[in-house]
């Protein structure tokens, strides 16, 4: 029996106006989401082309989810994405041809070549970078929230986790301390019913993860994640109920990964009929769909839209490419900071 | 200035900074109402309210991370392990998320952990380690280990006021036992500089925490023979002054490197190994090492005793290098 609520799907403009977006808006949204899918479609091809070393992850059926988040987020709240999350960074304003730079371990990209793939986040929009042992990231959301909270001010944390980082005791412990202490962070649970090989009645014997914020002292919700408006809609009130002092919120929005792990692993295991099920529910192609029923995108409008992202993506990859390998004179530089370093806008 | 347990002067330095930086504050399990398990917050909640003074659930993961996180907004937290020992339940949070930030995301992490550390009293398996070597290892931490209550003080006032991850190692046998002079007005003790806790000519010391105390009796011991010890107190192990070491190590010719902590990949190792590529020349015996054997701290008083490094195995292991 699910203890969560599970979210309704969001139906006309007129809805989608309420929940804050206006049509010149959700058409924004749309760009997102095309570059979001357009930045990871083209690293694919970058990798097959043996350009980025190590391994290649993307967050294919999940473009719709992080976008929605995102734009749910006030200007100067707060969060964790993880590897499934490009949305987030793409909807904050990280600009594409660094994403690429990261890819490839130029000295360009967010971490100038000291870690790979999704493991980089802008500071200065207020994202912080993930490390691989994803749940890790859920306490130090927490924190933020804490500070928001000691500070007094009107600021939300986001903090993303997989149904597989679900199992884990940090988990737990960032929703135990959110809870009890009524912090201003919203857990979003990025349910794609696959960690790695492993499936999702493996890693929880609720009906849902979202069941478990009772338990927490929050409310859960579960949402359908190809539907990018409803998960919008959900975030936003779960942000502002924060904001406003309500407390923690867990989202859960369910996808399907359609890709493997990672490029390596062609994901046997995920029963073919699951995929071509999702796949109906494509969230661009859901999104898109919407658009053109319930705010009148028309050809000429969709056609601008997907001219500006390819222009946008064939710079970012141009100029990319450009950037230099670091510096191997670089190597031990930076591994402790100084004081100089605390001359950003949270440590002033 | 006024007489201080070391104890007191954690407390002091502590306060001194949350009283001057409103981004300083406390987490940790029992800091408030009860004042935490060793009373070095006896007031605090009071004075600081309970949003700087926070009484956390137990969860070591999430109180180091919401540090982390915190201190990425702009805060100065400060978290206390009720035991040193707890700090493996936040190992992820500080090697795998505070260690590597600045490093390969340009992310400060400015937090402080005190860790009530070391034995003596019977504490068990779970209630007496010396983990600093562990940390030491750990690119991106630093790693504090005062001796006196003027170092306490200005050890704390510097980590919390560093940019870095730093753990801050109090050693428990330290606290109401001994006692000193501390200045009142704010001052802070450099990390990464040693200082001379006894001068000698014959043998180096080279040690610190509790373990100071331990050499400096030793070495009262070794007058009487006419031998004569300096005694180096590193006071943080990482970073850890190399230049002081190695000066001393070339003054006496003869080093011993003593810790509480066990033999086996203990920092001693590393400061042996320095010694023996840089110094190498200046010696006139084998670098030797005192240690805990490599076993887990025993419960029963004689097997806790045989366990820690006593001031007559010191003076032995002394006697030995003079005769050297």
């Amino acid at each position: 029996m699910a203890i969560a609520r599970e979210a309704e799907p969001v139906g006309s403009l007129r809805e989608v106006r309420e929940a804050g977006l206006d049509r010149e808006d959700l058409l924004d949204v749309y760009r997102n989401l095309l570059l979001t899918r357009g930045v990871e479609e083209r690293g694919h091809i970058l990798y097959r082309q043996g350009k980025i070393p190590g391994s290649f992850y993307t967050g294919r059926g999940n473009e719709g989810a992080s976008v929605a988040v995102a734009t749910a987020m006030g200007p100067d709240d707060v969060g964790t994405p993880l590897h499934r999350d490009m949305g987030v960074h793409v909807v904050r304003g990280v600009e594409p041809w660094r994403i690429f730079a990261q890819y490839m371990g130029r000295a360009d990209g967010p971490t100038r070549g000291r870690d790979g793939n999704v493991h980089m986040a802008d500071a200065k929009l207020g994202l912080i970078a993930m490390v691989s042992h994803l749940p890790a990231m859920l306490p130090v959301a927490v924190g933020c929230a804490l500070a928001f909270r000691i500070r007094d001010e009107k600021r939300v944390a986001i903090g993303w986790f997989g149904e597989g980082a679900s199992a884990r005791g940090d988990c737990h412990e960032a929703m135990t301390l959110a809870g009890v202490r009524k912090l201003p962070v919203v857990f979003v649970c990025d349910n794609n019913q696959w960690a790695y090989s492993t499936p999702s009645h493996l890693e929880f014997a609720t009906e849902h993860v979202a069941d478990r914020a009772e338990a927490y002292g929050f409310e859960g919700i579960v949402v359908d994640g190809t539907d990018l408006l409803a998960v919008y809609r959900e975030a936003r009130r779960a942000i502002e109920k924060a904001r406003a002092g309500g407390g923690p919120t867990l989202i859960e929005s369910v996808t399907l990964r359609m890709e493997g792990h990672a490029v390596h692993d062609d994901a046997f295991y995920v029963p073919k009929e699951m995929f071509e099920k999702w796949a109906e529910n494509d969230p661009l192609e859901r999104f898109r769909t919407w658009l053109r029923q319930n705010a009148d995108m028309s050809d000429d409008e969709e056609e601008e839209i997907s001219g500006v992202v390819k222009k946008i993506l064939n710079d970012a990859l141009k100029r990319a490419e450009e950037s230099p390998l670091p510096d191997t004179s670089s190597l031990t530089e930076g591994v402790y900071a100084t004081a100089e370093d605390l001359d950003t806008p949270h440590h002033k | 200035m006024a007489e201080l347990t070391y104890l007191q002067a954690i407390s002091d330095g502590l306060r001194t900074e949350m009283r001057r930086d409103k981004r300083v504050f406390v987490i940790g399990e029992d800091v408030g109402v009860y004042g935490g398990a060793f009373k070095v917050t006896l007031g605090f909640q009071e004075e600081f309210g309970h949003w700087r003074v926070i009484d956390a659930p137990l969860a070591e993961t999430a109180i180091v991370g919401a540090c982390t996180g915190a201190a990425i907004m702009g805060m100065r937290p400060v978290a206390e392990m009720q035991f040193a020992d707890f700090i493996s339940c936040a190992w992820d949070q500080l090697v795998t998320v505070a260690a590597k930030q600045r490093y390969r995301a340009g992310t400060p992490v400015p937090i402080t952990v005190r860790l009530p550390s070391g034995g003596g009293f019977s504490g068990g398996p779970f209630h007496s380690q010396n983990p600093e070597s562990s940390f030491a290892h750990v690119p991106g931490l630093k790693c504090v280990c005062p001796a006196t209550p003027e170092d306490a003080k200005g050890l704390l006032i510097s980590a919390i006021e560093d940019p870095n991850p730093v753990l801050y190692f109090e050693h428990k046998h330290l606290y109401r036992r001994i006692k000193a002079e501390v200045p009142e007005e704010r001052y802070t003790v450099p990390l990464g500089k040693a200082r001379i806790h006894r001068e000698g000519d014959d043998v180096t010391v080279i040690t610190w925490g509790a373990m100071v105390y331990t050499a400096a009796e030793a070495a009262q011991q070794l007058e009487g023979d006419g031998v004569s010890v300096e005694i180096v107190d590193l006071r943080t192990v990482m970073p850890w002054d190399k230049v002081a070491v190695l000066e001393s190590a070339r003054k006496t010719s003869k080093v011993l490197v003593l810790h509480e902590d066990t033999r086996t990949g203990g920092f001693g190792a590393e400061i042996a190994a320095t010694i023996g590529e840089e110094a190498f020349e200046d010696l006139d015996a084998p670098v030797k090492r005192i240690a805990a054997p490599d076993t887990p701290v025993p419960f029963s008083p004689p097997l806790e005793k045989a366990f820690i490094p006593q001031v007559d195995d010191v003076a032995a292991g002394l006697r030995e290098l003079a005769a050297y």
